[in-house]
């Protein structure tokens, strides 16, 4: 058994406006300097070792968990045996 | 014409459909998402609401219920898909539209009746001249819709652009029109062929006169004189 950790975020270029109103709060809280603020989602799963696991998880992102069209995705694997 | 109204856990526009198509004096019938036999309708709408609570993203669990597949198929034979405002949603994330809605640009659930212009398109499901104004009520969070420039290019040249938001006199303005933040004020698009459409805008609410006006009727009652066409 993986943890399999999958952050989902807007494509470059993709206006995310609950991202650029935290960036608005952090100014008004007299946070200077910070930029690019961006929200995005947090998902973690577990799954059966085997020779394909990264690639369903992979396959699992594209159809489900993230949309292509507007959002990119990274997998961080932690094979320690839950 | 017997239109098909597919109803998603967490479907909550159906009835609205039933009783506008009904009252324009045609049959409509229920299919639940489990349902897979679409042998006898003529025209097929997904209606409005929060299908599996929206979770994940808006249409993003509905696209693959059984029933989808038979509605991919149908589109596909060149039956009549509409989408409207979640049905929308679950269009573009079934990939039978390009695109997909973002939430509004000002973090706002909308619910508001404002100007629409009709764009001179392809679209089956409207027959009204481009340039023509409507109210029709908006109700949603997630209406702000995006796609690539290549794509926004397309849409354009092919005439898949339907309708826009706009100011009360039909012009756009040059900071949006959208109150949702939609790239170039797009409220409804259609496929190249023109049978499919997904519009955020609820054109079944405006259908009664006892309700927010008539304004709606024309968006029904397009596609059934294109089927007594094809049947003729």
């Amino acid at each position: 058994m993986a943890r399999y950790e999958i952050f989902v975020t807007y494509k470059k270029g993709i206006f995310d406006p609950p991202g650029a109103t935290a960036e608005r709060a952090l100014a008004n809280l007299g946070y200077e300097g910070v930029r690019s603020v961006k929200i995005g989602k947090y998902v973690q799963l577990e799954v059966a070792d085997g020779p394909n696991a990264l690639t369903r998880v992979r396959e699992m992102c594209d159809r489900l968990l993230a949309n292509p069209v507007i959002e990119d995705y990274r997998i961080q694997v932690d094979e320690k045996d839950w | 014409v017997r239109f098909g109204v597919v109803i998603f856990p967490g479907s909550n526009c159906e009835q609205d459909v039933i009783h506008a198509t009904r009252l324009l004096g045609h049959e409509s019938q229920f299919i639940w998402h489990g349902d897979t036999d679409l042998s006898g309708f003529d025209a097929i709408v997904l209606p409005g609401g929060f299908s599996y609570g929206d979770y994940i993203r808006c249409g993003a669990v509905a696209r693959f219920s059984p029933v989808m597949s038979e509605v991919m198929r149908f589109a596909e034979k060149g039956g009549p898909v509409i989408g409207i405002c979640n049905g929308f949603q679950i269009l573009c994330e079934a990939h039978m539209l390009p695109g997909a809605l973002l939430r509004n640009s000002g973090l706002k659930f909308l619910c508001e009746t404002g100007p629409l212009r009709v764009e001179d398109s392809v679209c089956q499901w409207v027959d009204l001249p481009g340039g023509t104004i409507v109210h029709i009520p908006i109700n949603h969070n997630e209406g702000n819709y995006i796609c690539d420039g290549e794509t926004l290019k397309r849409l354009e040249a092919n005439g898949q652009i339907v309708l826009r938001y706009c100011e009360a006199d039909g012009t756009r303005s040059p900071g949006g029109s959208a109150p949702n933040g939609a790239l170039d004020d797009i409220a409804g698009i259609c496929n190249e062929r023109g049978n499919i459409f997904g519009l955020m805008p609820h054109p079944e609410r405006a259908c009664d006169p006892d309700a927010s006006g008539t304004d709606g009727r024309p968006f029904f009652s397009a596609i059934v004189e294109k089927l007594a066409e094809v049947a003729g």
